[in-house]
């Protein structure tokens, strides 16, 4: 075994060459400038004066800012939730499907999420207007006597989430359950385990890596949107991913907004290192 | 104990248009090894699975025990399967696999260590316990799955080609202690194979499928001295087939017509003008320097083959197919490039009817 490991050793690193040089130009640089942006001070009009700093990580500390990680935390976890609920269902009824079925029907899913995601948004806003289809609809079934108001809800806001969203969950669950051999679920109702035990004892834990990756696909970017929160949203709540794009945008205080996407990059960092510690490696290839 | 441990009644199965059991009536005796051996497509595993319930018949009677089982799922039934890709849990270790039926019976967790030592034992893999199937070899993930189904104590096992994706030599290792294992515990196992010698090695009895239908159901002796149609005699063992008509019948002798010559064989129920084959084995074929009245399909010897035990002779027919007969010594009367005419002794050749529906299903293959 160990002579083998080391065969294998040298080639690898030649493989890796070109991949590597990737990641150190477009992840590994790019990131190490927002960590070292996030170090700096900033400039009375705004840019960066490169003095070294903690006052952003200080900001930080206001419970102001406490307040909206926590609101973007509680809309995300929901968002992840919902698209897991709504997601596993879907997964495996397409993965149940023959091939060509499964394909027309995750084209299906895929159709909106190519669609421009700015178009998308309004057409939710358009749908859910004060006289709106929506509105109209509902009133004309006598569910409502007078319109509702839909935009800039958290309700619209988390539509907005779980749509934009599900392709992301669905995608990585399909893999994984498609993956599962229908002759493991045979062997466990052979054994004598009713269709709910086999999903408990067999399904799940096979088809765990789809949701783990389900969950780091949705959950990451769901904490640092800033269009869906902005549009359907309307900019009444603060998130994350607002006060971020804020930070580089309007308010032009770079190293904070650098401070804060830090932030996020180490919660990301810890959930995947979660994940590593409690299972397999291998396990991750449909991340 | 008279009754059949498992019955299937007038049982037929269509997959969309295609129909692959076509009334199929077989019963299994309690403690038997009964095989399906067929060709791939033949429909042995499908009526494997009706039994186990993966599959549900479209019509007929499935009975286990003398009760009838179409309508329960797979888990309300008292059989167990051994999965030909073995279908070992591949999150749980070989201890948690092997428990897994006892665990969902919620069967106290004394008595399954106990049980799970026991099986391990039985299927001499103690001391695998905390493995993954993953650090398994093929051979060790089939006692594995053996034991998975045997803890159970079912009263029919269902093998589903298990020896399939393991080497000769383990095969044949495999084939002799399944054996074993089925005579020491009393089990019925319904055994699904495609390797006829397998079929031969192990069964009690054997049932012969093609295309849903099953031809012959015998002992291993049965099929290979008496096959009762020229599949069978073709697919169990070796055989030179010869095809053609009855010339005359003389109480149990018949000389038959063939496009090469006579050849004579005896058997009963033969009407003169009938079409036939003459199916005999390799070991019991020999040949004539010399033409006679009875014999004189004219072939020329065209090569000697080594094969350790025996050597094996290939003789040309005028029509150029190959008749094969094999002896332990070299035949000293001939040599290759002789003319020599075939013969058989009486009792050594077996006289089939002609099939219709086997000799027009062959028609349209081609």
């Amino acid at each position: 075994m160990k002579s083998k490991k080391k065969k294998s050793r040298l080639p690898f690193l030649a493989q890796a060459g070109p991949v590597s040089a990737w990641m150190i130009l477009f992840v590994t640089i790019p990131m190490l400038f927002i960590i070292f942006i996030s170090f700096m001070s900033r400039g009375t009009f705004g840019g960066i004066i490169y003095e070294p700093s903690i006052k952003p990580y200080e900001t930080l500390m206001d419970p102001v800012y406490f307040k909206v990680i926590l609101k973007s935390f509680e809309v995300a976890i929901i968002t992840t939730v919902s698209c897991l609920i709504l997601g596993y269902p879907f997964a495996y009824y397409i993965a149940k499907k023959p091939p060509e079925t499964a394909s027309r029907l995750i084209m299906l899913l895929m159709i909106p999420f190519w669609t421009n995601s700015l178009m998308r948004l309004n057409a939710w806003m358009l749908l859910f207007q004060t006289n709106g289809p929506v509105n109209n609809l509902l009133i004309s079934l006598n569910l409502i006597s007078e319109p509702v108001t839909f935009i800039y809800t958290d309700g619209l806001v988390l539509l907005g989430l779980i749509t934009n969203f599900l392709p992301f969950a669905v995608l990585p669950m399909y893999a994984s359950i498609e993956k599962l051999q229908k002759s493991l679920l045979e062997a466990s109702a052979d054994l004598g385990a009713k269709p709910s035990v086999t999903f408990r004892k067999v399904t799940l834990p096979l088809t765990f890596p789809g949701i783990f990756s389900a969950v780091i696909l949705t959950f990451i970017p769901a904490l640092g949107t800033y269009t869906i929160t902005d549009m359907l949203g309307g900019g009444k709540v603060l998130y994350i991913g607002n006060i971020i794009k804020n930070q580089f945008g309007a308010t032009r205080n770079w190293p904070l907004g650098a401070a804060l996407a830090v932030l996020l990059l180490l919660i990301t960092a810890l959930l995947i290192f979660i994940y590593t510690r409690f299972s397999k490696l291998d396990d991750m290839e449909v991340l | 104990m008279s009754d059949p441990i498992v019955l299937l009644k007038n049982v037929e199965k269509w997959y969309g248009k295609n129909h692959v059991v076509k009334n199929m009536n077989l019963e299994i005796k309690h403690g038997e090894f009964l095989t399906l051996l067929g060709p791939s497509g033949c429909g042995k595993t499908t009526t494997l699975r009706m039994i186990a319930g993966f599959e549900d018949a479209n019509e007929g009677i499935i009975e286990v025990q003398g009760e009838r089982v179409e309508e329960k799922e797979p888990y309300q039934r008292d059989v167990n399967t051994v999965f030909q890709n073995y279908s070992l849990f591949p999150h749980m270790t070989v201890y948690d696999n092997v428990a897994y039926g006892l665990t969902i019976k919620k069967v106290p967790k004394d008595e399954i260590k106990e049980r799970v030592t026991e099986m391990l034992a039985l299927v001499q893999m103690t001391g695998y316990e905390r493995r993954k199937p993953d650090a398994l070899s093929g051979g060790q993930k089939q006692r594995i799955a053996i034991a998975r189904a045997l803890i159970n104590n079912p009263r029919v096992l269902l093998l589903d080609e298990p020896l399939g994706a393991l080497d000769l030599k383990l095969r044949k290792q495999m084939q002799i202690e399944l054996k074993r294992l089925q005579k020491k515990l009393g089990i019925t196992f319904v055994y699904v194979t495609h390797d006829q010698e397998e079929a031969m090695t192990m069964s009690d009895r054997i049932a012969v499928m093609k295309d849903g239908v099953i031809l012959q159901l015998d002992s291993p002796m049965e099929i290979y001295n008496r096959p009762n149609c020229r599949f069978v005699a073709d697919f169990i063992g070796e055989s030179n087939i010869l095809d053609g008509v009855a010339e005359s019948v003389e109480g149990t002798k018949i000389r038959v017509k063939t496009d090469n010559g006579y050849f004579t064989t005896y058997g009963e129920g033969f009407a003169p003008g009938e079409r036939m084959h003459v199916s005999v084995r390799p070991e019991f074929m020999s040949v004539m320097k010399e033409k006679t009245e009875d014999f004189s399909i004219k072939c020329v010897i065209k090569d000697f083959i080594y094969m350790g035990t025996v050597i094996k002779t290939l003789l040309g027919l005028p029509d150029g197919r190959e008749i094969k007969y094999t002896r332990f010594d070299l035949d000293p009367n001939v040599k290759e490039g002789d003319t020599v005419y075939l013969y058989c002794e009486k009792g050594r050749s077996v006289a089939i009817h002609a099939d219709s529906t086997a000799e027009s299903e062959a028609d349209d293959e081609k």
